[in-house]
């Protein structure tokens, strides 16, 4: 017990040291912390409760998956059989009944070519070796053609993959510091924005689809039909300014074409967004333009369209503006949202969380009062009911303070407000280890045990429970480290810290102060 | 200096004898808990129950009946108001558009910040958030499975270090914790949301602990006193560890109550449940779990087995060094 080697003294010295001083940069203010040459030095970070700030769950629509890509299936397939070498081949109608592509193959002859065709319109899935649609003959001339569920996932997947680059580059276009942006599960994105003043323009910017397609308009609808909401073939109706415009189906241009898009005032002054096109895209609407002098084009953005403008003349430069009754922030965040590209499945909003500047700061003000009002009450307590034992464990808890913080800044944790009360709880149960070792030797004496006896079998009996006190706090901070969701987890994770380092604080530390003490004193009675 | 003893030396208490009393109590108590749950149910946040909710500070003291009359008259379904800590916040609570987009919730966001009095709310708004009642039926999973999870968890680690007997005692009066803290805020009203999971889960902890020292010294002592009869040995383990039992839970009481006081009020809630919880864990470590050792029959046999063996080893031990090699 009171062998306590030098190397042993020096490295629990050292120890506590690396972590005090681990968490001193954390207190600096960050400006101040990078001129004094600290800037590399590992900080904690605050939680969105403390740091004001956005938590957006986005969710994947899944459910529209299988029906757009069924949409997009019939236009590929049509096409594919026009143009299918040696001669295309004639088919009926394609119908999209019960989520399967069914289409009659005019010439019997030609069933076997179709069949070929349509599977080669397939895809793996992974390495499965199943395909994203299965092609089947029914009744000797009809195909249907069916998408697996292998197909959609795979399709989801890649889909979320491309989506999460997509809310990325579009958070970064808007200059925020430091978000998270992250996958959960299979159709979810997790996006967290600290120190946003205003949420809504970050919101409406993530979530848009941003679908950008050019049409042209087929002026030769009949205004009746279409107003009754019967498309010709070949067309279909969007809405705009409310009513139903008739455009045809095959796009000139869309959103892959574009190379640039940005914020610009059009003519009469008005927020707009320039864009310019690519060389393939400037070719295909200087062609389409030439051939249609006078006829108006739609400019649709996700299923909407925006303005339907007439060709005056033919547009050869690869550049168009695109206006609407935009404000100057919602073409920047149009611009933005264009200039990333369209996401490839659509997302919603399933949780959201902001925390106001105000609410945050007032929190890690309260937070940093309760903690040293906390320290203070359990300090005094402690020395009051245990003299120079408590008086150690003072130490020991304050020590633990800093060390906590430390480690978590080392670790690059994150301190939330639940966080904080992790916290101040950490600090009443860490001098709970104290408490058994010195409510043990306050036991040995009375049994009449001699002083290093007494504190020898203190630390030695109290040992044992410590650990497997400490374990069941153990278990349930993993519990909900793992189970748990935000708030609860930043809670778990002070005190798991708390757990690993108070256990080292008031049992290590206490007893080599106690041991140093006792050594140089001889003390032959104890105030305990 | 004299050391301030809050519990005197060598105290005898007969906590087992009271045990019909104690049972008897618990039991009335934890019905009334569950009846009150049943019958009133919990106040659930928006975590739980899925809506869009505003907490919104004032100039001055919040005009309820003001913002109530406003936000009616928008239309957009019942709003609730409650008062968040201090007169001049207040917690808007309200149904989430049928339509859920970040669209038509922005907008709900912004008809209400338009309905009230523009130079009475500060803006930005303290705190919106918006749950989906999809996430928060999988929140309600989550916290609801967590707990289970926890309370087996540790039932099992009681059985796997001690006896079953153990185990078993510790998941009754771990059960009966929990659902105090659930009647506790039947009662209260006060809202229940992720983060008083975190405080159950909390109070799940401290009270094993506090169980799993009195067990500590159960099992040592039944070492120690081969011969005592149990309930005198539990009587004798409780006392023992008495001190420790009402210190540690002062001190954490102690800290709590800063946090209470002076935390701000976004923690009032869960700061309350565990100050309850340690009340409450700490009462059914002594009266509950200890006693329930005897009604549910530990057996003191295999102790003194392993004692025995324990005894034979040293013996062995002993013998082995006494005729070591000589050096």
């Amino acid at each position: 017990m009171l062998d306590f080697p030098r190397w042993k003294i020096a490295s629990i010295i050292g120890v506590l040291l690396v972590g005090i001083l681990l968490a001193v940069p954390s207190f600096i203010p960050e400006a101040t912390a990078k001129r004094m040459g600290l800037g590399f030095a590992p900080r904690i970070n605050f939680g969105l409760d403390l740091a004001g700030g956005s938590h957006i769950l986005l969710e994947a629509d899944t459910a529209d998956v299988a029906k757009s890509r069924l949409s997009n299936m019939q236009d590929t397939v049509r096409a594919a059989m026009r143009k299918n070498t040696p001669g295309p081949i004639a088919i009926g109608d394609i119908s999209t009944a019960n989520n399967a592509l069914s289409f009659f193959v005019r010439d019997p002859a030609q069933l076997d070519a179709a069949v070929d065709t349509a599977r080669n319109l397939t895809q793996p899935v992974g390495t499965s070796g199943t395909r994203d649609w299965t092609v089947q003959v029914v009744d000797s001339t009809r195909i249907v053609m069916t998408q697996t569920q292998g197909g959609i996932n795979q399709f989801i997947d890649q889909a979320m993959t491309g989506a999460v680059d997509i809310v990325r580059k579009r958070i970064d276009a808007l200059g925020t510091k430091e978000p998270t942006i992250a996958r959960q599960g299979s159709d979810r994105i997790l996006v967290e924005v600290p120190g946003v003043q205003d949420p809504t323009a970050l919101k409406a910017l993530i979530g848009k689809t941003a679908k950008l397609e050019f049409k042209l308009v087929d002026t030769q609808a009949d205004p009746a039909k279409v107003q009754a909401g019967q498309a010709p073939i070949g067309d279909q109706l969007l809405p705009y300014n409310g009513r139903p415009l008739a455009v045809f189906r095959q796009a000139i241009l869309t959103g892959g074409d574009l190379k640039t898009a940005r914020q610009d005032y059009d003519q009469n002054g008005q927020p707009a967004v320039a864009i310019s096109f690519n060389a393939k895209g400037s070719r295909a609407f200087a062609e389409t333009t030439q051939q249609n002098v006078g006829k108006p084009f739609a400019i649709i953005l996700d299923g909407q369209v925006l303005s339907a403008p007439n060709i005056n003349e033919p547009i050869l430069g690869g550049t168009a503006s695109i206006s609407g009754s935009f404000t100057a922030q919602s073409a920047q965040a149009l611009a933005i949202a264009l200039q990333s590209g369209s996401l490839p499945i659509a997302l919603k909003t399933v949780e959201e969380r902001t925390v106001g500047p105000g609410l945050g700061a007032d929190s890690v003000h309260a937070g940093i009062i309760a903690s040293a009002i906390a320290v203070a009450a359990v300090v005094i307590f402690m020395f009051v009911t245990y003299g120079r034992f408590g008086f150690y464990a003072d130490l020991a808890v304050v020590i633990n303070v800093f060390v906590i913080l430390g480690l978590m800044a080392l670790l690059n944790a994150t301190l939330t407000l639940p966080g904080i009360a992790g916290f101040v709880l950490t600090i009443g149960t860490a001098v709970d280890a104290n408490v058994l070792i010195n409510e043990r030797i306050r036991e040995e004496r009375r049994r009449g045990r001699n002083v290093v006896q007494a504190v020898e079998l203190g630390y030695k009996e109290a040992s044992r429970t410590i650990f497997e006190a400490n374990m069941t706090h153990a278990i349930t901070g993993l519990i909900m480290l793992i189970l748990g969701s935000g708030p609860v987890k930043g809670f778990a994770v002070v005190l798991l810290f708390g757990i690993a380092t108070s256990v080292f604080t008031a049992v290590l530390f206490t007893r080599m102060l106690v041991a140093l003490w006792i050594r140089r004193q001889r003390p032959q009675a104890i105030n305990i | 200096m004299r050391l301030l003893k809050i519990v005197p030396d060598n105290t005898n208490i007969g906590f087992v004898k009271l045990r019909g009393w104690a049972f008897g109590l618990t039991a009335l108590l934890t019905i009334a808990a569950g009846v009150l749950v049943g019958v009133r149910g919990l106040n659930l946040g928006v975590d739980f129950v899925g809506g869009l909710s505003i907490e919104a500070k004032f100039h001055g003291p919040a005009p309820l009946d003001d913002i109530r009359a406003r936000i009616d008259r928008l239309g957009v379904g019942d709003a609730q108001l409650q008062l968040a800590g201090s007169p001049d916040t207040v917690t808007i609570r309200l149904p989430l558009p049928p339509v859920h987009d970040e669209g038509a919730t922005n907008a709900l966001v912004a008809k209400v910040q338009g309905a009230l009095a523009p130079d009475n709310v500060i803006l930005p708004f303290n705190q919106v958030d918006t749950v989906s009642g999809k996430v928060s039926d999988e929140l309600i999973g989550k916290g609801v499975f967590a707990v289970v999870a926890a309370v087996f968890c540790i039932a099992l680690f009681g059985i796997v270090r001690f006896e079953w007997q153990f185990g078993v005692a510790t998941f009754i009066s771990i059960f009966h914790d929990v659902l105090m803290t659930l009647g506790f805020f039947a009662l209260t009203r006060f809202e229940f949301d992720l983060n008083i999971v975190a405080a159950v889960l909390t109070i799940i902890g401290y009270s094993i602990n506090d169980k799993i020292v009195i067990d500590d010294r159960i099992r040592e002592n039944l070492r120690k006193y081969r011969q005592m009869p149990l309930g005198e040995l539990i009587d004798l383990s409780v006392n023992e560890t008495l001190p420790r039992t009402v210190m540690t839970s002062l001190t954490i009481l102690l800290a709590l109550l800063s946090l209470l006081l002076f935390g701000g009020h976004v923690l009032r809630g869960f700061t309350a449940a565990m100050m309850l919880g340690v009340v409450v864990g700490t009462y059914s470590s002594i009266y509950v779990s200890s006693s329930l050792l005897i009604s549910l029959g530990l057996d003191r046999s295999r102790f003194r087995q392993m004692a025995d063996a324990t005894d034979k080893k040293k013996a062995a031990r002993a013998r082995a060094e006494r005729i070591g090699p000589k050096d």
